[in-house]
């Protein structure tokens, strides 16, 4: 009877960790699915859209984190083939320095404007 | 005055939007971007049409010649077009094609195949779209050039015309 009760709590365990695993893949294969832009769609993410082109790429990520991969090296993989363009959240590189920095720029220069003229009209 | 002013202002924005899209009816619907970085081909698996054998890219591309990978489906409108451009490609024994067959029925491909002709010496089965992925490729029709190094050299998507062959021609001479 005891070893009866082990195995139903093994089996249990085992099985609830599936699950969390399984439930863990589905909020990482989402999250790359939403970061992951929609070529040939007009301003969809690969998670909204429902091109040939979308669920090609579906499978793909599916399959990169059922092999084991990072959500790092599958942003690399869809990189190589398809370039920055492909990933919403680009890296910073030099491809990428206006990009990330022309906003804070912008910020600043307009902060700028707006204390001269405040203490201009002091 | 200023009315005037501002209709002058926009006859000329519309003119100048017209202007736009009107030339944008005439330019071509063919994009092959530059490619920088000479990409390896990918490696990969993938299932003959003809004898449903899988068989290993090493093998598909063991031949010391230019490959030029044609990606179609039977249910792709211009893969129609640029047909008889792949059956005139066909002819040329510099390059051997490849045609990879993406998400189609495989009766309504046969179909497509026996009506319009077979330009390729192997067809390769892509039914879920993977092996594009691998490759790179946006949708259909899609071709690429694979130099002897085997590596993608070209890449051309939309349908091939008249044109593009002469090119392609020129880049495996």
């Amino acid at each position: 009877m005891k070893i009866l009760k082990i195995f139903i709590i093994l089996f249990l365990s085992i099985g609830f960790s599936q699950l969390k695993s399984d439930e863990k893949n589905i909020e990482l294969k989402n999250k790359i699915l939403k970061n992951i832009r929609c070529l040939i769609c007009q301003g969809q993410s690969v998670y909204d859209s429902e091109s040939e082109f979308a669920s090609s790429i579906r499978l793909i990520v599916d399959r990169k984190i059922n092999e084991g991969l990072k959500e790092e090296r599958i942003y690399e993989f869809l990189r190589e083939k398809y370039g920055d363009w492909v990933i919403y959240d680009p890296k910073l590189n030099k491809n990428t320095y206006i990009l990330w920095f022309l906003p804070l720029l912008l910020f600043l220069l307009g902060g700028a404007i707006i204390s001269k003229r405040l203490n201009s009209k002091k | 005055m200023k009315n005037k002013l501002s209709l002058f202002v926009i006859i000329i924005f519309f003119s100048f939007c017209f202007g736009i899209f009107y030339k944008g009816l005439d330019s071509s619907n063919i994009y092959a971007p530059k490619i920088k970085n000479k990409k390896n081909i990918p490696v990969f698996e993938a299932k003959d049409f003809n004898t449903n054998a899988y068989l290993k890219s090493e093998k598909i591309f063991k031949e010391d010649t230019f490959y030029i990978v044609n990606i179609w489906a039977s249910w792709c409108v211009p893969c129609r077009t640029e047909h008889p451009s792949l059956m005139a490609l066909s002819k040329h024994h510099s390059a051997k094609l490849i045609g990879l067959n993406y998400r189609d029925n495989r009766i309504n491909a046969q179909e497509f195949i026996n009506e319009f002709g077979n330009p390729y010496s192997q067809i390769l089965i892509d039914s879920d779209g993977a092996l594009s992925v691998e490759f790179g490729a946006y949708g259909v029709p899609e071709t690429f050039i694979i130099d002897k190094n085997k590596k993608i050299i070209r890449k051309f998507i939309g349908p091939i015309n008249k044109e593009i062959v002469e090119e392609i021609k020129l880049t495996i001479e």
